[in-house]
């Protein structure tokens, strides 16, 4: 059974057409993310999913059921919002009861789930507060919590830590990694940082402007991007593309290489001379003009290469990619 | 900021303005009020005298409490003002919600229309107004005037409110719809809190022209059970002879209950319980 299927889904606001013929399936259990840059429809998407809008055209099913007439309460999700939305009239104990209540779930039942739900994310000293009396970090859990305390089907989280900062966003992270482990549930994550996408995502989906680009897992997505766009947005720092006339005369097409699979060679094809050094300690980013183009190479360990040297880099073997002018992805 | 306010000069010119301003705004608020408790000839001798051991004098109430029923102008005062409040407060809000959260064909027009009532004074319709309270029959009763004043209050209500909606989070109306509120409990218990000083100062400014008008009640219902206290203070300014002592005592007296209002609503005014909601 899978947790969700969306089916040829579209959604407009009046002529702004916002999603286009999404088709998408969710295993039972899996973690799936959402990315692409902002304002590509993912939160319009994720709404879709919890029923906060209703889709133009298209079917929307939730472990099995049809669910585009179903009102958000019942379509057994749980959404954890950006801004937290925490009730602010309520202590952090009603704020995640409330939606139990409304399901008049009984007190015992009530009682256990919010203790459990408390015990996972370390809550037990708050339950009195009010939100405005939370850190951001603690309103987080809040709110992460009363999505659990519903035993959804599905959770949905619209870019969860982007207020946070990064030491806590690292944290909280793996918070929600090993909550995914605990719990065995099906979620779905929306973030435009890469990043959080390849961590955490069993399947990551890559939108732009309304449309899916690709689908897969992190490394497949990694290492086989079916167009420029997909591969130029997963990884950091990002895909170096260039003119392929570079190394060979003649070739319109683009090339594009991966950092790390740039190496130092004298015999490399690529003349560059060094713009900017960036000593990570573990590596070395060496960013670094070929002609007009910016290119980064990502050096394993450390190296002692000073701003303005020339330098030489070739391309490891298998690890070109070539796009036509429209960013499509060109094989053999 | 933090500099204006930690500068002493600064704090105190600050203050020293503020504290004008208040001796300003209420020395007529005090003149009325020690007039009130003088005898006639104290009040003309010396105005701004306090009352003494010879010049005191209730005589102005007295006339007052025997003159016409003074409490029941009173209670009339006071319904019409609170009920209207009330209609003003609950159905513009609703609109206002309707208006912000809701797209439908029409909205924006639907919003400009009832905007609209702003730029029009309700009194240009009052023959038309008289003429229909007439035709239902509602001349002389408190229902009247209580209509009015809702009409007249709601487009500047339905105007600030879905303004002040539109700033809260859809987030957390969002969050209440997935954990099951109905659209009513998410406006009653978590819009309406929030745009709490919007409500306070819509009623602000709806209830003193409401307590104070003496228009329509002359018009609408000026018949002796349903007159209000402007109307009923009226009996004590004659074209010839103003009998200074009631129309002082009844204006202090008036003063009363529209302040206890005030401080009830400018309280909410001040809290804000946003804080905490959302980052
Ligand atoms: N209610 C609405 N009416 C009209 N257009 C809307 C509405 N909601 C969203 N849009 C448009 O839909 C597009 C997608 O918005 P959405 O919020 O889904 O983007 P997003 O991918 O979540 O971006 P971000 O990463 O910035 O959150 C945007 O261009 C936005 O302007
Ligand atoms: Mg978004």
């Amino acid at each position: 059974m899978k947790a969700l299927t969306l089916t040829n889904v579209n959604k407009s606001f009046g002529d702004v057409h916002v999603l286009k013929d999404i088709n998408l399936e969710v295993e039972d259990g899996e973690f799936v993310v959402f990315v692409g840059p902002s304002g590509c429809g993912k939160s319009t998407l994720l709404r879709v999913i919890a029923g906060l809008e209703d889709v133009s055209s298209g079917e929307v099913s939730i472990g099995g059921e049809i669910v585009n007439a179903t009102p958000p309460c019942r379509r057994g999700i749980a959404m954890v919002f950006q801004s937290y939305a925490l009730y602010p009239h309520l202590n952090v104990r009603k704020n995640m009861s409330l939606a139990l209540k409304q399901e008049k779930q009984s007190k015992q039942v009530i009682e256990e789930r919010i203790a459990e739900a408390t015990r996972m994310l370390n809550l037990e000293d708050y339950l009195e507060r009010y939100p405005s009396e939370l850190s951001g970090g603690q309103r987080q859990r809040v709110a992460i919590g009363r999505a659990i305390v519903r035993h959804p089907k599905l959770f949905l989280f619209d870019e969860p830590l982007s207020n946070l900062d990064a030491a806590l966003r690292m944290n909280t992270r793996l918070e929600i990694a090993n909550l995914h482990q605990q719990l065995k549930t099906s979620m779905v994550y929306v973030t435009h940082d890469q990043s959080e996408a390849m961590t955490l995502a069993d399947k990551i989906v890559v939108l732009r402007a309304g449309r899916v680009e690709q689908v897969g897992s992190p490394m497949e997505l990694y290492n086989n991007p079916v167009n420029q766009f997909v591969a130029g947005f997963l990884g950091s720092p990002a895909m170096n593309f260039m003119p392929a006339s570079l190394i060979s005369e003649g070739d319109t097409r683009t090339l594009g290489v991966r950092p790390e699979d740039l190496f130092q060679s004298d015999q490399g094809p690529l003349k560059a001379s060094v713009q900017h050094v960036e000593h990570l300690g573990g590596d070395t980013n060496v960013i670094a003009k070929v002609k007009d183009h910016q290119i980064t190479a990502r050096l394993f360990g450390q190296h002692d290469i000073k701003p303005g040297a020339e330098l030489s880099f070739g391309i490891a073997d298998g690890k070109s990619f070539y796009f036509d002018k429209d960013g499509a992805r060109l094989r053999g | 900021m933090n500099k204006a306010r930690t500068n002493p000069l600064n704090t105190a010119a600050m203050h020293g303005a503020l504290i004008l301003y208040t001796l300003i705004a209420l020395f007529p608020v005090f003149v009325i009020l020690i007039n009130s408790f003088k005898t006639r000839k104290a009040i003309f001798r010396e105005p701004l005298a306090l009352p003494s051991a010879d010049s005191f004098s209730m005589i102005g109430y007295q006339t007052v409490m025997k003159q016409g029923d003074f409490f029941l102008y009173f209670q009339n005062s006071m319904i019409v003002t609170v009920v209207s409040l009330t209609f003003i407060l609950v159905f513009g809000a609703m609109a206002a919600f309707a208006l912000s959260e809701y797209r439908f064909k029409g909205n924006m027009l639907m919003g400009l229309y009832l905007a609209l009532g702003i730029m029009i004074p309700i009194r240009i319709g009052t023959v038309a107004i008289l003429e229909m309270m007439v035709a239902t029959g509602l001349v002389n009763s408190l229902m009247a005037l209580i209509l009015v004043y809702t009409a007249q209050g709601l487009p500047l209500a339905v105007f600030i409110l879905s303004e002040f909606m539109r700033q809260v989070s859809d987030d957390l109306k969002n969050a209440g719809r997935i954990d099951g509120l109905s659209e009513y409990t998410i406006f009653f218990r978590l819009v309406l809190p929030l745009v709490r000083p919007a409500m306070a100062t819509v009623a602000v400014f709806n209830m003193i022209p409401i307590w104070n008008d003496l228009w329509f009640p002359l018009i609408l219902a000026p018949a002796e059970e349903t007159k209000t206290l402007t109307l009923g203070s009226q009996v004590f300014i004659g074209q010839f002879v103003t009998d200074w002592n009631a129309v002082l005592s009844a204006l202090s007296m008036a003063i009363l209950p529209v302040l206890v209002l005030y401080v009830i609503f400018s309280r909410q005014l001040i809290r804000g319980i946003t804080s905490g909601a959302v980052k």
